[in-house]
Formats: C-alpha cells, sequence, structure tokens
C-alpha cells in the first residue's frame, strides 16, 4: 500500500497535477477547456448501420451522423416534421388504378406518390471512400496489405474525399433495406407498402450481394428524375409514411461507402458501415471503440443547418431561441464514454465530467424532492450547484394485459369484462406511480400517450370506467365499485360459484430481488377483491415464447413510439396484429379482436389528422376503456439534470438528432470541475506518517529477538509454545 | 520432458472437446436460436422470416448435434456442434453475432485486462509474501493474532463493498483518481491505480494467510533449525532459505493462474470502466451471444490448461527431485 501511494504521489508530480487541476479528472485539461460534450453509453452499441440499427442507444450515434429527408422540428409541440436535406416538404400526388392522378378524396385513390425534391449544397462528411488521385480513380477502394497494416479506423488514411449528396443514394438505402440479409426490422411493413419493393426484395436476396445490380435495377415504386428529385410510390394512403421518412432507415447511402467498406481486409478489422458511418449530418463519427469511447466530431463540410428561430412551447424558458438563426452544430466534439454501473456515471456527473445525466432509482433521493402536491423539484444540494431538470412524459405506454383469448379472464361477454373492469379499478396505478416510479409517471387512461394526436383526458373524455370526475379531475373508482362489478361478473368476494377464491396467473420475466416487491404489490392489489394472484416467474425468452403463444393470462408488457401518431399505439389493439392470427409476430399480446374496433382502426390509419379522424378516434379509445383488455398502466417521465453550462436542452422524444443544437460554456465548467473536485492532501501525508512511526516499533521489536540472549527461563517458558509460536529460544 | 508436454497437450483435446460440449449444451438449453435471434434483431417488427433469415445467415439453422437430414457421418459433422467446434480448435473464433470479428475484439480487449490483473496479480503476490514473510517474523505476537483477525475481515466482506467503498472514498471525497474510466498511453495509470490497489487489499485476507501458513510449515523443519543454530540473522533465514523452499506449493497456485490473467476480471472491469475481457464475456452472454460465450469459455480451458502445464515444468525448475521421465 505504501508503494502504491507513493506511485500516487509521484505519478501526480510527473502528470504536472497542480492543486488547482483536479487530479481525479478522467479527461485531459484542454479536453475540459474545448468545446466537447461528455457523455455516456451503458450498452456498447451494436449496428450503426441505418438499415439495421433499430435501438436508441444506437439511433443517439447514427441519427447525429445521417440525414434522412425529413426531422422533427425540435422545439414545437406537437410533434411536427420539416424538410432536412429537402427545399420543402415531399409533395403528395394520389394516383388511381391506372396511375393517373386523382383528388386527395378520391374514391379511386391506389396509390401516393411522393415527391422529393434535394437541396443541392449537402456534401458527404470527408471519408477515404471519396478519396481519388488526379487521374479520378479510387485510392481506397482497393486496399493493398501495405496500407491495410495497422489501420485502426478510416481516418487513418491519409487522403479523404467528399462529394454532393444526390437523389440516387436515398434509392440506393431503399434498395439496401430489401436486400434480406441487410435484415433491415422494417423490411416487413415497408414490402408491402412501397410499390415493387416485395418483387425487388426476393429478386436480389436470391444471390449474395452485388453492389452493382443493387445499384442497377430498379425498384419499381422508387424513381430517381434527377440528382436532386426523386419519389416513392406506396400502395394506397398512408399518411403516416412521411413519418417513416425521418427515421434512419431512409437515410442516403453513398455507393462509394459500400464499395469500399465491402474490402475483407476492412472486414476482417472490423471496420464496416455497421461500423463507422458515412453521412451527411452535423458529426462523423471518428473513433467507434464500442468497449471503451465514441467519439463525434464536427462534419466540416456540414453547412446546411440553423438553429430554430419559432416554435418555442408555452411556459418554455425563452433563451431557448437565445442561438436563433445559428450554424449548427454548435458543439464540436462529443465524447461517450462506456459507464456500465449507475455509481460512477452519478459521482461523475456530481463532480461535473459529465455534462448532463438521467436519474436513476438509486440517485433518484439525492436529486429529486417530491412535493406534497406530487411535484418534482431539485434537492438543495442540486440547486447549490446549479444543476437544472427536465422533466417529459414519454410517448410510451406500460400495462397489464389480459389474454382476450383466455377463457376466465378473456372474452367479450359482459362476466368477463366486468372482471377486467373490476380488476382495472382495484390496480391502483397511481399508488404504483408513487412506490415504483418516484412520482415519474403520468397513470394512463387509454392505449395513447400524452403528446400524442387523440390523448385525451378532458371531463368529456376521460376513462369512466376506471374513474369518476371530481374538481380535481378524474379520481380512481372506490373499491365497493369494484367489488360490486366482480359480484355481477359472478365472483362475489372474489369466489368461485364453487366456492372457491378466484386464482389467476401472472407471467413476468421479473425474477430478480428487485422484483419481489412489485409481484407483492400486485398479488395485493387483486387480494384486496379477494382473487389469488399466482406469479409465474420466468426468464425473458420463455416469457416472450408465452405471450406469443397465447400461453398467459394477466401479463405486463410496454410500447415505445415509432412516430408520435395514434395509429402507432391503437395497432397494439388491431386484431390483424392478435399474436394468435399472426402465428405469434403480432405486436398485440393481449389478442383483442373486435370487429368493430378492427374496421375503425383501418379507417383511422388511412385518414389525416381533422375532426373526422378524431372522433373515430374517440370512439375506438372508448370502446377499449369498456372492454378493458389492457389495465391502462402509465406513461412513463423522463427526467434529465444537466449542468449551468449546457445550453438549448429541451426534450423531443421524437427527434434523435437534438446534439446539433445544444451548446456549451466550456470556461464555466472548468472552473466548476476545480472547484468542486480539489485534491484533499492531508490523508495522504497523515498515512505516509503513521507507516513511518509503526516502522521503528517494528524494527526495534526485531532488534530484541535477535540480540536476546538464550536463558534457562526462557527456554522453560517458551519450550512448550505451539508451533506457530517457536522462536529462537526453543534452539 | 518433451513427450511428457506433447502428452499433456493431447490430454488437453477431450477436456476441450468436452468443456465445448458442456457449454453448448448449457447455452441452448437455456436460449434457443429463434431466442439469440430475436435479441438481435429487437422485439420491434419481428417476422418469422426474419429470424428464419437470420438463423440461416449465422448458421444456427443446422441442428445442434444430430442431423437427421443428412446421411452417414454427415449426421454428425452438419451440425452446429461439430462446425463450430472444429473451428475453434483451429482458433478461429468468427464473427459475434453483432458482425464485428471476436479475435480483433479479443486482441484489443486483452491489454486492458491484462493492464489491471498484471500489475494486481504481482503487487498483490509480493505484498502477501511481503506481510506473510512479516508475520512469520514475529509469530506469536500480538502482531501476528491482530494481522490474522483483520485477515479473516477482509476476507469476510464482499470485493463490492470495496470497490464501491474505494471509488466513493478516494474519487468522491478526496477526489484522488478518477472514479472510472481508462485511457491508453501514459495517462493509463491514473485509472488503474485504484482498481489495481482494491484488488491488491482485498486479496490481502486469503493471500496472507495462506502464505503465512505455508511459512511456518517450513519453519520447522530441521533445515531451518540448523540455519538458525549457525547464527544466521532471521531476515537471512526468511529471504535466503524459507522464501526459497516455500516457493514450492506457493508455484502451484500461481503459475496455473497467470495465462488466466488475459480472461481479466468481471466484477472490476465492470465497476471501474475497463474495456477488458471479463466484461467483454458478461455483455455476450447478457446479449445472448453464442458465439463469444464459446470462444470466451474455449479460451478459458485453453489457457487453464497451458497454466497447468507451465505448473508442471516449473516444479522441475524448482525442485531437482522432480522429473518427467518417469
Amino acid at each position: 500500500m505504501v508503494g502504491v501511494l507513493l506511485a500516487l504521489m509521484f505519478g501526480l508530480q510527473l502528470s504536472g497535477c497542480s492543486q488547482d487541476d483536479p487530479w481525479n479528472r478522467p479527461y485531459t485539461q484542454s479536453q475540459a477547456q474545448s468545446n466537447t460534450l461528455f457523455s455516456s453509453f451503458a450498452t456498447p452499441p451494436k449496428h450503426l448501420d441505418p438499415v439495421r440499427s433499430y435501438s436508441a442507444n444506437e439511433w443517439a450515434i447514427i441519427s447525429q451522423v445521417y440525414e434522412p429527408p425529413l426531422q422533427y422540428q425540435y422545439l414545437k409541440r406537437p410533434y411536427t416534421l420539416e424538410p432536412l436535406t429537402l427545399t420543402q416538404m415531399p409533395e403528395q400526388r394520389f394516383l388511381d388504378e391506372r396511375q393517373q392522378p386523382v383528388d386527395a378524396d378520391s374514391d379511386q385513390v391506389r396509390y401516393t406518390e411522393y415527391h422529393f425534391y434535394l437541396r443541392d449544397d449537402i456534401r458527404y462528411q470527408p471519408h477515404p471512400a471519396f478519396a481519388r488521385d488526379k487521374d479520378g480513380q479510387f485510392l481506397y477502394h482497393n486496399l493493398t496489405p501495405a496500407q491495410l497494416d495497422g489501420l485502426e479506423r478510416p481516418g487513418d488514411l491519409a487522403q479523404s474525399g467528399t462529394r454532393r449528396l444526390v437523389a440516387q443514394d436515398y434509392a440506393l438505402a431503399i434498395k439496401r433495406m430489401a436486400y434480406k440479409p441487410n435484415h433491415s426490422p422494417i423490411l416487413g411493413n415497408m414490402r408491402h407498402l412501397i410499390v415493387g419493393l416485395a418483387d425487388y426484395s426476393d429478386r436480389v436476396s436470391q444471390q449474395r450481394l452485388d453492389l452493382t445490380a443493387l445499384r442497377d435495377t430498379p425498384i419499381e415504386g422508387v424513381h430517381v428524375h434527377s440528382d436532386t428529385h426523386f419519389s416513392i410510390r406506396i400502395h394506397g394512403r398512408y399518411p403516416q409514411f412521411l413519418y417513416w421518412l425521418s427515421m434512419n432507415f431512409f437515410a442516403p447511402i453513398p455507393w462509394e461507402a459500400l464499395a469500399f467498406y465491402q474490402q475483407p481486409g476492412l472486414v476482417k478489422k472490423n471496420l464496416t458501415l455497421d461500423t463507422y458511418p458515412v453521412g451527411t449530418g452535423p458529426y462523423r463519427l471518428v473513433e467507434n471503440n464500442p468497449n471503451r469511447q465514441m467519439h463525434l466530431q464536427r462534419n466540416p463540410h456540414y453547412q446546411h443547418g440553423t438553429y430554430p428561430s419559432e416554435g418555442l412551447p408555452e411556459g418554455a424558458d425563452p433563451a431557448l431561441l437565445a442561438d436563433a438563426g445559428r450554424a449548427l452544430p454548435l458543439i464540436d466534439d462529443v465524447i461517450y464514454s462506456l459507464e456500465k454501473e449507475s455509481v460512477p456515471l452519478w459521482n461523475k456527473f456530481l463532480q461535473g465530467y459529465y455534462d448532463a445525466s438521467g436519474v436513476s432509482s438509486d440517485s433518484f433521493d439525492q436529486a429529486i424532492s417530491v412535493s406534497s402536491q406530487g411535484e418534482l423539484n431539485l434537492t438543495p444540494e442540486m440547486q447549490e450547484k446549479g444543476i437544472a431538470f427536465l422533466s417529459a412524459v414519454q410517448p410510451t405506454v406500460f400495462y397489464l394485459g389480459f389474454n382476450m383469448a383466455d377463457p376466465v379472464v378473456g372474452g367479450y361477454d359482459q362476466s368477463a369484462r366486468q372482471l377486467r373492469q373490476a380488476i382495472s379499478i382495484a390496480v391502483d396505478m397511481e399508488e404504483y406511480i408513487s412506490i415504483f416510479l418516484n412520482g415519474r409517471g403520468v397513470a394512463a387512461q387509454g392505449p395513447i400517450p400524452p403528446g400524442i394526436y387523440g390523448y385525451e383526458r378532458s371531463r368529456e373524455h376521460y376513462n369512466d370506467v376506471v374513474y369518476r370526475w371530481q374538481k380535481q379531475g378524474p379520481v380512481r373508482r372506490s373499491l365497493d365499485e369494484a367489488r360490486a362489478l366482480l359480484s355481477k361478473a359472478g365472483y362475489p368476494n372474489g369466489q368461485t360459484p364453487e366456492g372457491e377464491p378466484l386464482t389467476l396467473y401472472y407471467d413476468t420475466p421479473a425474477t430478480g430481488p428487485d422484483a419481489k416487491s412489485q409481484l407483492n404489490w400486485y398479488r395485493k392489489q387483486l387480494a384486496k377483491l379477494g382473487i389469488e394472484l399466482v406469479i409465474r416467474a420466468t426468464d425473458y425468452n420463455r416469457f416472450q415464447e408465452k405471450v406469443r403463444g397465447a400461453k398467459v393470462q394477466l401479463f405486463s408488457w410496454g410500447w415505445n413510439a415509432d412516430y408520435p401518431d395514434p395509429e402507432n399505439f391503437l395497432f397494439l389493439l388491431s386484431g390483424n396484429q392478435a399474436v394468435i392470427n399472426t402465428n405469434g409476430s403480432g405486436v398485440n399480446a393481449s389478442n383483442y379482436d373486435r370487429p368493430q374496433f378492427n374496421q375503425w382502426f383501418d379507417q383511422v390509419k388511412r385518414l389525416p389528422n381533422g375532426p373526422k379522424r378524431k372522433a373515430l378516434i374517440r370512439k375506438m379509445v372508448r370502446l377499449v376503456q369498456h372492454d378493458a383488455p389492457w389495465v391502462w398502466g402509465l406513461h412513463p417521465k423522463s427526467l434529465s439534470l444537466f449542468h449551468n453550462w449546457y445550453h438549448n436542452v429541451w426534450p423531443n422524444p421524437m427527434a434523435n438528432n437534438t446534439l446539433k443544437y445544444r451548446r456549451l460554456d466550456p470556461e464555466t465548467r472548468v472552473a466548476n470541475q476545480q472547484a468542486w473536485n480539489r485534491p484533499v492532501v492531508w490523508p495522504l501525508w497523515l498515512l505516509g506518517a503513521l507507516i513511518l512511526v509503526s516502522i521503528y516499533p517494528l524494527m526495534a521489536a526485531y532488534r530484541k529477538r535477535q540480540q536476546q540472549t538464550l536463558t534457562q527461563p526462557a527456554i522453560s517458558q517458551k519450550s512448550t509454545s505451539d508451533q506457530g509460536k517457536q522462536t529462537r529460544e526453543d534452539v | 520432458m518433451l513427450a511428457y508436454m506433447v502428452r499433456r497437450l493431447l490430454y488437453a483435446v477431450p477436456i476441450l472437446i468436452g468443456v465445448n460440449l458442456i457449454t453448448f449444451a448449457l447455452f441452448f438449453m437455456v436460449n434457443t436460436p429463434e431466442d439469440m435471434a430475436r435479441a438481435q434483431l429487437g422485439a420491434k417488427q419481428t417476422s418469422p422470416e426474419m429470424i428464419q433469415a437470420w438463423k440461416e445467415n449465422h448458421g444456427y439453422d443446422k441442428p445442434l448435434f444430430f442431423n437427421s437430414q443428412a446421411e452417414g457421418v454427415n449426421t454428425l459433422t452438419q451440425t452446429l456442434f461439430v462446425q463450430e467446434s472444429l473451428k475453434l480448435f483451429m482458433l478461429d473464433f468468427g464473427q459475434a453475432d453483432n458482425g464485428r470479428q471476436i479475435s480483433e475484439d479479443i486482441q484489443e480487449r486483452m491489454w486492458p485486462s491484462l493492464a489491471i490483473a498484471l500489475p494486481t496479480f504481482l503487487i498483490g503476490l509480493v505484498t502477501n509474501i511481503a506481510l506473510a514473510l512479516l508475520i512469520v517474523l514475529f509469530r506469536g505476537s500480538v502482531l501476528d493474532t491482530a494481522t490474522m483477525v483483520v485477515a479473516v475481515a477482509i476476507m469476510s466482506i464482499s470485493g463490492l463493498f470495496y470497490i464501491i467503498a474505494g471509488q466513493v472514498l478516494f474519487s468522491k471525497l478526496l477526489h484522488w483518481v478518477p472514479i472510472s474510466g481508462y485511457q491508453s498511453g501514459w495517462e493509463m495509470w491514473r485509472f488503474l491505480i485504484l482498481p489495481v490497489a482494491i484488488g491488491v487489499f482485498a486479496g490481502l485476507g486469503a493471500g496472507v494467510r495462506w502464505y503465512r501458513s505455508i511459512f511456518l510449515e517450513e519453519i520447522n523443519k530441521d533445515y531451518i533449525r540448523t540455519a538458525r543454530a549457525k547464527g544466521l540473522s532471521e531476515i537471512r533465514l526468511l529471504f535466503g532459505h524459507l522464501l526459497q523452499n516455500g516457493l514450492l506449493p506457493i508455484l502451484t497456485g500461481v503459475v496455473v493462474i497467470i495465462p488466466t490473467l488475459f480472461m481479466g476480471s468481471l466484477i472490476m472491469e465492470s465497476f471501474f470502466g475497463i474495456p477488458g475481457l471479463g466484461s467483454y464475456t458478461i455483455d455476450a452472454i447478457n446479449a445472448q451471444d453464442f458465439a463469444i460465450v464459446k470462444a470466451m469459455v474455449f479460451l478459458g480451458a485453453l489457457l487453464y490448461i497451458i497454466g497447468l502445464i507451465l505448473t508442471d515444468l516449473s516444479y522441475a525448475l524448482f525442485d531437482p527431485r522432480v522429473r518427467f521421465d518417469a
């Protein structure tokens, strides 16, 4: 330990650390002083190829690099799409069976054609895939072993190039989506939507990927008219298609990148489009070490984005418009470090080494205080550090589902419906949110979360099956009302007609010690009605298998919005998506299948937002509230904390490319890091002194032993000692 | 000796096959190829066709141990077990389920693992032996008793406690070192000093007690008594005679560990954000990535076998009575 401490002192001296410069800073002082954002990731991203990636942690990276045609406006609510690489929003044309134009509201509409007009000033990030020699030949499309030797990232190659974004790049992205070995998660949806995609997919997937085949083989519904104009034709009407066009699946792919990355020498070194993306966005990925660090750097060719000057929601901080009109991005570098454990992550945030943080349950009490009215506020400790926080309801729903195909809780007869309604009243989600989420959630009234078109919680449109309207808003109905419903259902006091307690089964993948209290809570909720709840805990794989096979009775599940449209939530209850109707591949895990609902859903899917659509959504929500296929669980609230040197932070759960809007004040950061992390040196000296002081008695004792003479009493006293006590007197 | 080594290496083959067989059986008992496909493709928008395509693409469409569709010897060879095992024996670890080359990842990650494991091992070994010798020097004294009590206390507390307490004390309160993270090059030491110190401290209890018992056994032997009778100082006695002869049992426990240092520390790497092979294995288990799991188990078994062989060889080096000729 002495050595360790000496090494520490010696090392710190060598590093030139002073009392002012923190010793515990996990990066260099120059990095701290630079316009660099420091953030973290808990799970290494698996895929950075936009055709494949579909996880939030992956999109946090690639959404800064790639640019699909559309994006969500940063500040504006409700969520609104705007052009990203386009000169205007896509032009829609409605076509009949013979592909002749018809009016938008015509019954003859069979196809919708979207026309995209690209800006002509967008260029790709610098990349060796574009580098050419003076004869115009690509420099690095046939790398030699010498060039590959020691190559760790594409940026290690000396030359790089760029080129203008063209419409063909968007067409190539769709073609890659169609190629089955790329495992695009949306191919299943798109192959039936984009005209000719299914045929194209089947055709090109029969053989090994051939770049030329992909480039030269056309898809019937995707047409490139010029370098700045392309169109996509889809079957029928599907207004939600525009939302898909804001996702990375539709980000442009330059063929040069495919040609570059298909070289076996690069694949062997893990250098592929899946690890080093090539895009036109505000940042480029210059280091991808999923085991340690990801480094985004400003794309020097990015010049087409400016900070929004409108759309500030009511009640938002006007300072959010302070940078209106400024060229983006406002931060030069972003460094994400791997942090698997919440303790170091939280402490680094408090030390000022991370600029922003979420709030885990471990650190909740330290960060947030909940008032008696349930309002979330920062604790004095956080306020003292100048930390701010933002809370936003997520476009997510967590629910307790009933399997509608189950003979006890399922079905559409009055008895089964009343049983589900009674349970819906008894399971007190407000209490759940208070106990297990520290108030970070909103009890759901139906399947649609707040912020999504069709969500309503007014006096006219609340869930009157579970709640009563009172002055303060909807209040959960009483247990007496739940018991009355249960009696009507044929289970008085939770007893079956045979006089046995009604026993229900709850399947869950939650098996850890943390889950025990939650499972007990569920048991107690049903016990309030006299119903016995049996927990069937299993691993996640088996749980999924049971749900897909409709072998569950009650279960918990959730859904996070792909896009801000009610269709993306109502389809969770569509009969066409029921797992028993789709051999387990549908998303309707509760197997709710009402012809009336399905019919309305088909209409809602095709209608644009407006009074007609809203009226249909209301009817659908009312129907499912009455049928109660779910206990309408909750919509979680996200909490994010950030330091006072981090600006323009605004929650936008639908947009992933928001880094470009953020701004830093590195000087304040460095000053605070120094103030908060002054090394406490005195224990080092104290420890050193203690060690030195303890050496003297040891030396003295040793000398005494060495100088001790052999005497008779010594022999008689010591010779009877055990083995461990034998000394030189024994001799 | 050469013949002995060849014989030992040949023994290793059935052991490795056995290890591989058990890994296959255990892994696929918990995860079916379909589960693996779902874990990789995600829960959303996953159709049966996509799952089938993924399985075909990754070779998981073959039966595990017996291919009833094939004929003759192919019933055994055209199986997932044989195909994957053969590659392992050629040290071809293939691709992880996310498409990354496992060999490349192992080469990259073994250095951070070594950077933490090697100093922990060496400093720990020296500290443990030095402390054990000190206690033996003052055997039977209050220092001996007190050290043993502390050693038992150190052993009784979970390693996780030392990690969290160390992070809180040295980084959060005293602000001496970064709480976690890793950098290559000279800056590395700032990130390693805390995990190494914690690793050494956590191992003190068991290490000191073990070495103390070895040395106490030696110290009553005749050659020590003779040396002492000749008037040798205790220090010379301990370092010149006792340590040399006490090395043999130490070697048994130590040499076998050396090759496995590459495999890293599961908890330490996770808490300190060290991108080593320990966290690589844990991540693979969580992600149901069988390709990595089988590669790491195989590598671990192989290194352990190498460690055992090295232990035998070190016996011959340090003890002239041991010979492999018989």
